[in-house]
């Protein structure tokens, strides 16, 4: 882990075919920045990321990476950091892949408090398959295949973290470049499952939930006289509903990663070339 | 005197029936008797009819008979049940004191042992002993010697104290001596006991203890009948060897958490059955397009949907052969017997690892919840090897770099086996992904690169096919006219099978098959056989369909998977190369 990583080195020789003026080209920019000040290197990361425009998030960056399938990226990240603590794990996805097909993965990652970080790009649409709505899309959002809005309340992201017990929980707009980087480097030095609801907008899709919406709607919570070790007023942000906030809105100080909980610290790539020396004790367990 | 012993007890589920039947089927196995059990189960935990039953002889034994010596009988119910597999001169233990059983009418010619078990246990300490009552009975009828017994109940009571064993130790004695008092009769059993040492262990513990001895060191699932008893084997032991088990929300994530571990280098598995197996199916393309070394271990249960899931079948073969969209290597291995189960999961973790793709381990419930005796060197762990493929370290990474210093994850090697970097190793970090992919991992829809890697993934398999021995077991008589084949748990009544067939005078010659992909030619066998007979646990013959399809001649194929459709002009000189090839052929057979 070589001090003079440079963001530009997590940066892969792929051109993104994202849309000129996408969100998700300040958001990758704030996570290799992250990655960068953190102290990591494309050789000890891991980056997962699901399926959509978001997800091809993993395809650009330059380190070890795998793109999966849709919705089950959390899980992947797991199973990556238990096998070996010592690798930096980051999980991207959308909006769609986090709390729609995977939002049951979702609950249970923020529960299990592994020490990873996990960056949801949040347009408020289905992007890939080219605009229909997304869990987060506004009631009245019309789309086509909802072209009277879903008629559903959006879900609250940030709430569903808390329900579940995150430890972490911060918001960011990928186009304040310097809060948003500052922000995932947060959740990527939290102890713990350290999850961010990034603001993405999709400019192609989505004409409710752009660039000058957030502009102009965004309370810098750094600007606020808020407390993120407070978990009551923390909770009352979030619960308001009508406000976008940005920046870290609860850290729990105290939060032991659930693989440290569990004594797990080795790393699991290293085995023998046979059975272990005592494995016949296994056998004897059966007289 | 019979030598073979067919025990029960059988009673509700919640009664301590499988505690019961596993304390007298240690006993027998620590006398150094063969042992193979098998349970009749519902599904639910309380109330429903379930039994425990102990097939027993100092010779090996590898199926259940329909025949029923000794019955204990804590139900009613339990006597109805096993009304065709008792016969005359059967003993039924039973607790006539009980209310509910004070009518039960122990069919003619058989022999009911009325038996206070309650009362003696409350006498020994403690209602709760009742079923030790009853195996201390049970071993008077058997005359096997009531010491055997209390090996078995220190193992069981053992962690709850001193206090408690002797207690069980005297019910036990005071089931034997209500029998000698009460009942004066000879019973025609003498249980011998031998010097021999065995184990006793079922199929899905077998296959646990070949994942730790195979390395395995990350196992995540979601329970379910009757895969669990992987999970529970490996829950705590493997911690000891530095590894984890990891109960996942649902299937989708156990998988996906397995393929995370495996990609960071661990040897990792995840079990389950069918159900199971439908949800693990989305990810299990994403599993063989990445190469990821995977084991999946499918212990089938009765299907379609929820089925019946005490109940056994063999119906997932077309699944695990052909499930998941598109085209995917794999292999599928599945264990004939319980001590299969260990080798085969071993072998299953060198294949992943080799070929670098993932294995179905088909199991079934009968293996699982049967437990069988082996001497220990069946396990014989200095066999076990373990071959983790091309992995390479900071050392030989240079080998592997393009001319731009990139690691080529995907490399089009002639083997079709690319080199493999943990993360951490220097230089390796590389991209995968579930969409079509260059050497380097990049996505990719090019014709040529897409071709490349269709026909690299396709290679390993070739691969596989020419470097391991793709055997199969043989029983019976090689020169027979009938042929029987199977695959999976029916080899053990089959090997059975074929003496009461040689006693009424047919020759057989029996082939067990652990390998269903790859799998061993037996286009001779079968040319060489009269009648042809595959053995399964399904209703279409997903097997006999298979062997049958290797034995028809092939028809001739024009393929294309470059990622765009059939053109006309294409299509038509494509069928013309191949027509003339196909009159080549008939020349060549002409002039023969
Ligand atoms: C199992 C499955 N279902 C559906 C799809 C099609 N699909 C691709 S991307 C996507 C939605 C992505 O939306 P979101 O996560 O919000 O990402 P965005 O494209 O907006 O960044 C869907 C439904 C798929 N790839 N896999
Ligand atoms: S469709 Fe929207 S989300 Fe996708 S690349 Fe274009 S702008 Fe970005």
């Amino acid at each position: 882990m070589s001090s003079d990583v440079r963001f530009t080195d997590f940066k892969s020789d792929k051109q993104p075919t994202w849309c000129p003026g996408c969100g998700d080209f300040g958001t990758m920019n704030g996570m290799m920045k992250a990655l960068a000040e953190t102290g990591n290197d494309p050789d000890n990361t891991f980056v997962v990321a699901g399926i959509g425009c978001s997800g091809k998030i993993g395809t650009y960056m330059h380190s070890y990476a795998l793109h999966g399938v849709h919705g089950r990226a959390l899980p992947v990240g797991i199973g990556v950091k238990l096998a070996n603590p010592d690798l930096e794990v980051m999980v991207a996805g959308g909006d769609g892949d986090g709390y729609s097909i995977g939002a049951g993965h979702f609950v249970h990652a923020v529960r299990r408090n592994v020490d990873m970080s996990y960056v949801v790009m949040d347009n408020r649409i289905y992007g890939l398959t080219k605009g229909q709505a997304s869990p987060t899309s506004r009631q009245d959002f019309e789309t086509s295949t909802t072209p009277d809005g879903p008629q559903m309340p959006p879900v609250n992201p940030l709430a569903l973290a808390l329900a579940s017990g995150a430890t972490f929980i911060a918001q960011s707009f990928s186009s304040d470049a310097q809060r948003h980087a500052e922000i995932i480097q947060k959740a990527v030095e939290h102890d713990g499952f350290g999850f961010v609801n990034t603001y993405s907008p999709c400019v192609t899709f989505n004409d409710v939930d752009t660039y000058d919406y957030f502009r102009d709607s965004i309370v810098d919570l750094s600007e606020e006289d808020h407390d993120p070790h407070d978990r009551e007023a923390a909770k009352e942000k979030i619960l308001e509903g009508d406000k976008e906030y940005m920046g870290v809105i609860y850290q729990d100080d105290d939060s032991v990663p659930w693989e440290k909980r569990e004594g797990i610290d080795q790393d699991m790539s290293d085995i023998p070339d046979g059975a272990p020396d005592d494995a016949m004790d296994l056998v004897r367990e059966f007289y | 005197m019979p030598e073979d012993l067919n025990w029960a007890i059988g009673g509700e589920a919640g009664d301590g029936i499988d505690s019961t039947g596993k304390i007298f089927a240690q006993a027998l196995s620590r006398a150094g008797r063969h042992v193979f059990t098998s349970k009749d189960f519902a599904s639910r935990i309380r109330g429903g009819y379930t039994a425990y039953k102990v097939r027993t002889s100092v010779d090996r034994v590898e199926s259940v008979v329909d025949r029923l010596d000794i019955l204990i009988a804590l139900t009613e119910r339990t006597i109805d049940e096993n009304m065709d597999e008792l016969h005359e001169g059967s003993v039924i233990i039973y607790d006539g004191e009980r209310s509910t059983m004070q009518d039960v009418e122990v069919p003619d010619g058989m022999i009911g042992l009325s038996v206070p078990l309650q009362r003696l246990a409350e006498d020994a300490g403690g209602a709760i002993m009742a079923n030790v009552v009853a195996l201390g009975a049970a071993c008077e009828v058997a005359q096997f010697p009531i010491e055997n017994l209390d090996e078995s109940l220190e193992k069981r009571f053992g962690d709850k104290g001193e206090a408690i064993v002797e207690n069980n130790k005297e019910a036990a004695r005071l089931g034997q001596q209500h029998v000698q008092e009460e009942y004066d009769h000879e019973f025609d059993y003498d249980i011998e006991t031998t010097d021999e040492d065995y184990v006793l262990l079922n199929g899905d513990e077998a296959i646990g203890m070949g994942a730790i001895a195979a390395g395995c060191r990350f196992y995540s699932g979601y329970p379910i009948t009757p895969a669990t008893d992987v999970m529970e084997y490996l829950t705590g032991r493997i911690d000891q060897y530095g590894g984890k088990v990891v109960q996942a929300e649902d299937e989708l994530s156990a998988i996906n958490m397995a393929l995370g571990a495996a990609r960071a280098g661990a040897r990792a598995m995840t079990a389950t059955s069918g159900p199971g197996i439908d949800l693990m199916t989305e990810t299990f393309g994403l599993v063989a397009t990445t190469e990821t070394p995977l084991v999946i271990c499918d212990v089938m249960r009765s299907g379609p949907s929820t089925g019946m899931p005490t109940k056994q079948e063999q119906g997932d073969l077309n699944m695990t052969l052909y499930g998941g969209h598109g085209e995917i290597p794999r292999f599928v291995v599945a264990p004939t017997s319980v001590s299969e189960c260990f080798w085969k999961t071993v072998e299953a973790f060198n294949y992943a690892e080799k070929y670098q793709t993932p294995v179905y381990l088909v199991s079934d419930l009968a293996l699982a919840v049967t437990e069988q005796t082996f001497p220990p060197e069946a396990f014989d762990m200095d066999e076990v090897e373990i071959e983790r493929g091309k992995v390479v370290d900071e050392d030989e990474i240079d080998s592997w770099l393009d001319e731009r210093g990139r690691f080529q994850a995907h490399f089009s090697a002639a083997d079709g086996i690319s080199p493999r970097a943990f993360p951490g190793t220097t230089d390796g970090a590389h991209m995968t992904t579930g969409l079509e992919h260059d050497e380097l991992g990049r996505r990719t829809e090019e014709e040529e690169v897409r071709l490349e890697q269709v026909e690299k993934r396709q290679r390993k398999v070739e691969t596989a096919k020419e470097e391991e021995d793709w055997d199969y077991r043989e029983f019976g008589d090689e020169d027979a006219d009938a042929l029987v084949i199977s695959w999976g748990s029916n080899e053990g009544a089959m090997r059975e099978a074929l003496g009461f067939l040689d006693e009424r005078g047919h020759d057989v010659r029996f082939i067990s098959v652990p390998y269903i992909f790859p799998r061993p030619d037996l286009s001779e066998e079968i040319e060489a056989a009269d009648d042809v007979i595959v053995v399964e646990c399904n209703a279409t013959g997903q097997f006999a369909d298979v062997i049958e399809h290797d034995v028809l001649e092939r028809v001739q194929r024009v393929n294309k998977y470059n990622g765009v459709r059939f053109k006309a002009d294409e299509l038509a000189t494509e069928i013309e190369n191949t027509l003339s090839g196909a009159d080549a052929g008939a020349a060549e057979v002409e002039a023969e």
